[in-house]
């Protein structure tokens, strides 16, 4: 086991330095020069090629790479021989001239909105998701059965932000039920909060809950053609003990590897989501960075998602002996 | 226990009077023939089709077309379409666009026929790169593998959306410098690009599982002690053993693609106006649809009828493919 949680580390920190090594190509390469990005209107050929140089944008790509993984760990300071160097202090993303602040900074600033997001989002969905998933399973063939699925089919059908969308026009514009929402902290203002939160989260709940119904329907069916299955009920074991903590247990594993990705996957920003109900979080700042063309932004929100999207197939792996003692890690 | 549900789900009649083999299409056809929602949904479909292949005469036909501009539909003042719900009349059954006067339906059929056109080609291009690196990568085993393997990691560890935002500018232009005629044709051509490029890992995957326990049967052995040549043993012998994964795959990424076409049009990197799509027409239906909300419900509720039957298509597919079906 602990051999095996070695060597996948080990892997994944390779796909790390891979992913980040092809992201700092891919944007080294446009055409879009970053050093005229730095200066606005009153730019001469000169300042360009000063800034160019200042940034270190005027080394070869490999070095320009190294410095930015160094400056990861351990800071750095662009524009160092210049009267105002720039300091960005590790972990260092890079540093955005547009908006004047390190890139982890703003990414972290951003990340509340979305974790917020993502966490209540994933905790309606798999409470829904599994309790509906089980409850079709144990009636499948039946109306309710059918009821279920036709309900997930038109869920996971519905594009997010149509229903963002049906879900500000219909409850904060005819119905005023909620008010524009207008994201805070949940530690500064807990009503406001839950207003502006409660349609996004539904909204995500919705798509996903949909496919996790499914899953956890089709897993649970297959789980119950077990042998064991057999086994447990021939004993005289309750239902319901069957369900739970046999049929319920085994069947869970894929569901856990689907859900830690996908929240992983939300963590790094629900673009369409957060722009939708104009949460500050990190899609929203994806979004944009990407019409600012604020290539160090993008490459900081690039590489953090990718980030978590690695790491939580890891955790998510890991888990699933955890979960299903068949699972042998070797 | 598993027996009696087996025989029980046997479709009935299908096997009763003489026993001849049928190839894989006639099962599927006929167990397909059999589901009336999948043959209602893929009378939908093809009538879809020909409505966006036919777009430019049934709009002759009906009188509207989406880019000239109707003064006398809108109102002097804002702009607005005069007119409850959009501006419905005779002459423009669905209203007309704010600002402009142009006609939605016509614009609606125009927008099909683009959101159908990226989705169905870049369904194709995935299935066709996917099925084929998935079948080398499966077949070929060792430093090929690893290759491909990690390079599918590599895609999908990537967050899509944004790269796709990110690039959309830059590539863009550089299919326009590669010869690729300037504006929507280029900008078609990247979403198609674009969704294949990030979409075939997930076919691949399955096509490589596939192939791994295929390549291990007697007639590929027979086929390489005949001297064979890889190609052929790749597409003439393994190949017609995965055409189940790959249909089932296919017709459920179509409805997945129209669906992330729309929401790329939506953030505003799909094709520009007089041009529109599904994702455009809800991209410009958020500042009005307080005013006007069919600007929102018409295009999004046909988006959701198209994405709606392809997946109960797709479902029904795979349900006709799948040797278990009905058993689940």
């Amino acid at each position: 086991m602990s051999a095996y949680v070695v060597r996948r580390v080990i892997s994944m920190i390779l796909l790390l330095l891979l992913l980040t090594f092809v992201v700092f190509v891919l944007f080294s390469l446009l055409p879009t020069d970053p050093a005229r990005l730095t200066c606005g209107k009153s730019c001469t050929p000169e300042i360009i090629e000063a800034n160019r140089h200042r940034l270190g944008l005027d080394l070869p790509v490999i070095q320009q790479y190294w410095e930015y993984l160094k400056g990861i760990f351990v800071g750095r300071t662009f524009a160092k021989d210049s009267p105002d160097p720039v300091v960005c202090s590790a972990p260092c993303l890079g540093y955005s001239f547009k908006r004047g602040e390190e890139v982890f900074v703003l990414i972290k600033e951003g990340f509340p909105a979305t974790f917020w997001l993502a966490l209540g989002a994933f905790v309606l969905w798999l409470a829904a998701g599994i309790s509906v998933g089980v409850y079709a399973a144990l009636r499948r063939g039946k109306w309710q059965d059918k009821t279920v699925m036709g309900i997930s089919l038109a869920g996971y059908s519905l594009p997010s932000f149509f229903l963002g969308l049906m879900a500000i026009f219909f409850i904060v514009i005819r119905l005023q039920l909620l008010p524009y929402p207008s994201y805070v902290s949940p530690f500064e203002n807990p009503t406001q909060f839950l207003q502006t939160m409660i349609l996004p989260w539904i909204v995500l709940a919705i798509l996903y809950a949909a496919f996790y119904m499914r899953l956890t329907r089709n897993q649970m069916l297959e789980v119950l053609g077990e042998d064991y299955i057999r086994t447990a009920r021939a004993k005289g074991l309750p239902e319901r003990i069957v369900i739970r903590k046999h049929a319920l247990r085994a069947g869970l594993t894929p569901i856990v590897t689907a859900a830690g990705l996908d929240l992983a996957g939300l963590l790094g920003g629900a673009i369409i989501t957060e722009s939708i109900f104009s949460l500050p979080g990190i899609g929203s700042l994806a979004v944009n960075s990407v019409n600012d063309a604020d290539l160090p932004l993008i490459v900081g929100i690039t590489l953090v998602t990718a980030t978590f999207i690695i790491v939580a197939n890891l955790i998510v792996d890991l888990l699933y002996a955890v979960i299903d003692p068949r699972v042998r890690l070797t | 226990m598993s027996t009696i549900v087996t025989s029980s789900a046997l479709p009935a009649g299908a096997d009763d009077e003489e026993i001849t083999g049928r190839s894989l299409r006639q099962i599927v056809w006929s167990r397909l023939r059999r589901d009336k929602t999948a043959m209602v949904c893929l009378v939908i479909l093809i009538l879809l089709y020909l409505v966006a292949i036919f777009a430019p005469v049934i709009t002759s036909l009906l009188g509207v077309d989406p880019y000239s501009f109707d003064g006398d539909s809108i109102s002097d003042s804002g702009g607005g379409p005069v007119g409850p719900w959009g501006g419905i009349s005779s002459e423009h059954p669905l209203g007309v666009e704010w600002g402009t006067g142009r006609d939605i339906l016509a614009q609606l059929l125009y927008g099909l026929r683009i959101s159908l056109l990226i989705a169905t080609t870049a369904t194709i291009l995935t299935t066709f790169i996917g099925t084929t690196l998935g079948i080398i990568s499966g077949y070929a085993g060792g430093k090929t593998d690893a290759i491909i393997g990690r390079t599918m990691d590599l895609i999908l560890a990537f967050p899509f959306l944004l790269i796709i935002l990110a690039l959309s500018g830059v590539l863009t232009q550089r299919l326009t410098q590669l010869g690729v005629p300037d504006g929507n044709p280029s900008r078609i051509l990247y979403l198609i690009i674009v969704l294949s490029f990030f979409g075939w890992p997930y076919l691949a995957r399955i096509v490589r599982g596939q192939v791994l326990s295929v390549r291990e049967r007697e007639f590929v052995e027979a086929a390489v002690a005949m001297g064979a040549g890889r190609p052929r043993i790749l597409f003439k012998e393994i190949l017609p053993n995965l055409w189940a994964p790959i249909l089932v795959y296919a017709t459920l990424t179509l409805p997945t693609y129209v669906g992330t076409e729309a929401a790329l049009s939506f953030l505003g990197i799909g094709v520009l106006p007089p041009d529109t799509s599904f994702g455009g027409m809800l991209g410009n239906s958020v500042s009005y649809f307080s005013v006007v909300p069919s600007y929102l419900f018409i295009p999004g509720t046909v988006l959701v009828i198209l994405v709606v039957t392809f997946n109960l298509v797709g479902d029904a597919v795979r349900d006709a493919l799948d040797p278990r079906a009905g058993r689940v």
